[in-house]
């Protein structure tokens, strides 16, 4: 069954979670530093390998960020909370347990709001945010693809065992309809926003910074229960979210109306053909026994430390987004397409640099963006908002018009200058010589008197027809609004 | 596990099996009526403590020890690896791995 028709009959339900690594110096228990690169087994200390008589300490940086991300989700942040063990054995574990907590979250219960690329917004419901850590990297060696099955052995590095982690899970997420699949990773894309606002993650997807595995279940109707989850692991890009989602929704709905079970598993993505494929089934593999973790004590916010941090959050993305638009009066449409051509911190920069909020946002999305398309090169990079509000301020002096400040613009560009330099080098700038205009002027109400006499009879817009000869005789660089009064000045005078 | 005393057999072989222990018929039988007899002595704690006592983890009452985020001594992959029973490129090498990931 095609995706389109899954989605007109059944009702999708879907789950998030998302674990990000935390941008702080030091791994979460131990005082390793959480870097990538160096040799591998380098960055580790008898606590990062669990050797006997090792002991953890919790790494304060790691709870202010964890306690940052549960403010900015909305969530409330836990008086008292615990680690806990999660007990299963794999080589990437060198303790045999995960340092993670269990039913004492530090944050739980909050909502993200995300907005699809039409501007529909949408409430995502937030279960808990917990603090944990990463586990090592295997290598599989002597397989042919350098995957696990087929491998005779394998080597593990443990530098990034115990890098912090926040793991950060939705409430089932409803009501999604047809639009399950962008609802997915936008949210997990406003996540990634959000991290980066808070200065707490360098949230790079394709560094496995951030993960997300998603869950999807089928019903019949929005009333019916909640049918039986997939979940599929570590999909790692926004796109592959979409495609995740998207083909466990047609492949689900391809078992109901076959008469065929859903089974409750974890499944795997595959990059190249956008399927996923069956992981292991949900078992007495996943009895984890957790239990509070002995070697560490309970962690208690202090409600100041809490109040402290909140004061310290950065304006978050939507917040900025929807406070930008007010300022500058854009329409919703007019903000979105800046959002989505990625222009909004450079508008905010140029405005910044003393330009309107409407010149910036025509000449990033006009010109700029028609430029930088012809160049294949990313719009906010062809040339700076300092470069972009110093050619508005030019046009504003009336030294450019439009039509020249685009040769100037296309001339930055190019990397020949700044637009101020480029436009006296270059030689066009607006004449000032009122001398040259009026000869222009002159010239052409003699060489047009079938033209005069209907701007005398009364039709101003046969002013037009004089504009071309003057413009031609002053290299497009006569100022039009000065030209007319002086046509009209001479014709009337 | 529950406070009951009671410990079956097929619970061991659950937690064994969970541990990677392999225990015959016997040991599983012997491990179970050790099992409840320990529960059960730990479980008359469970008397002695009224409703007025919340359940701890943790003995000491202590709270918020934490490190700040400095750097520290860490060890060469040379040290990491000495007591590896093997490796190969400074990595610990491990048999084959069974299962999926």
């Amino acid at each position: 069954m095609k995706y389109e028709e899954a989605i007109k009959k059944y009702d999708p339900v879907i789950g998030i979670e998302v674990h990000v690594e935390l941008g702080t110096a030091t791994k979460m228990f131990d005082a390793a530093p959480n870097t990538f690169g160096g040799g591998p087994n380098t960055n580790i200390t008898p606590t990062s390998l669990g050797l006997p008589g090792s002991l953890p300490v919790v790494n304060e940086k790691g709870v202010e960020y964890a306690i940052k991300i549960g403010l900015a989700l909305g969530c409330e942040i836990a008086e008292t909370c615990r680690f806990a063990r999660k007990n299963y054995f794999y080589p990437d574990v060198p303790k045999d347990f995960q340092t993670s907590q269990s039913d004492e979250p530090i944050a739980a219960e909050g909502e993200v709001e995300i907005e699809l690329e039409d501007g529909t917004m949408f409430t995502i419901p937030i279960e808990r945010a917990h603090m944990e850590e990463d586990a090592g990297k295997n290598t599989h060696i002597g397989g042919a693809t350098g995957r696990i099955h087929g491998a005779d052995h394998s080597l593990v590095d443990y530098n990034r065992a115990g890098v912090p982690l926040v793991e950060i899970v939705t409430h089932p997420i409803t009501g999604t309809g047809d639009r399950a699949a962008e609802v997915a990773s936008t949210y997990v894309r406003t996540l990634r926003d959000i991290f980066r606002a808070l200065d707490v993650s360098e949230a790079r997807m394709e560094q496995g910074n951030v993960r997300a595995d998603v869950n999807v279940s089928l019903r019949e109707s929005p009333d019916a229960p909640l049918g039986t989850r997939t979940e599929t692991k570590n999909v790692n890009s926004f796109r592959s979210i979409e495609r995740a989602v998207r083909y466990e929704i047609a492949r689900q709905a391809t078992r109901l109306e076959a008469g065929e079970k859903i089974v409750q598993e974890t499944r795997h993505f595959h990059e190249g053909t956008g399927e996923t494929s069956s992981g292991r089934p949900k078992s007495d593999a996943d009895d984890y026994r957790y239990f509070p973790e002995p070697d560490l004590v309970p962690l208690v916010p202090s409600r100041d430390w809490v109040e402290e941090l909140r004061a310290t959050l950065p304006e978050l993305p939507a917040q900025k987004r929807r406070r930008l638009a007010g300022v500058w009066g854009f329409s919703d449409l007019e903000m979105r397409d800046i959002v989505n051509a990625g222009l909004l911190e450079v508008i905010e920069e140029t405005v910044d640099a003393g330009a309107k909020p409407a010149a910036a946002r025509k000449w990033w999305t006009g010109e700029v963006a028609r430029l930088a398309n012809q160049k294949d090169q990313p719009t906010a990079e062809l040339v700076t908002p300092k470069q972009v509000a110093a050619l508005i301020g030019l046009i504003n002096e009336g030294k450019l018009n439009d039509k020249l400040a685009k040769d100037v613009l296309t001339a930055v560009a190019d990397g020949e200058g700044e637009p101020a330099e480029v436009m006296s080098a270059r030689g066009l700038e607006i004449v000032e010589d009122t001398g040259a205009l009026e000869a222009a002027v002159e010239e052409a109400i003699a060489a047009n008197p079938d033209v005069v006499e209907k701007i005398k009879g009364g039709k101003m817009q046969a002013i037009g027809a004089l504009m071309g000869p003057i413009m031609k005789a002053t290299r497009g660089q006569a100022d039009a609004g000065k030209a007319k009064d002086l046509i009209l000045a001479k014709i009337n005078g | 596990m529950t406070e009951s005393s009671a410990i079956t057999p097929e619970q061991v072989e659950h937690l064994a099996s969970l541990s990677r222990i392999a225990m015959g018929e016997d040991e599983l039988k012997s491990l179970a009526g050790d099992l409840s007899t320990i529960l059960s002595n730990v479980a008359r704690v469970n008397e002695v403590a009224g409703d007025d006592v919340p359940a701890t983890s943790h003995p000491i009452a202590l709270s918020n020890v934490l490190r700040p985020d400095v750097v520290g001594e860490t060890l060469t992959s040379e040290q990491a690896l000495a007591s590896a029973p093997a490796s190969a490129d400074d990595k610990f090498l491990v048999p084959q791995i069974l299962g999926e990931e």
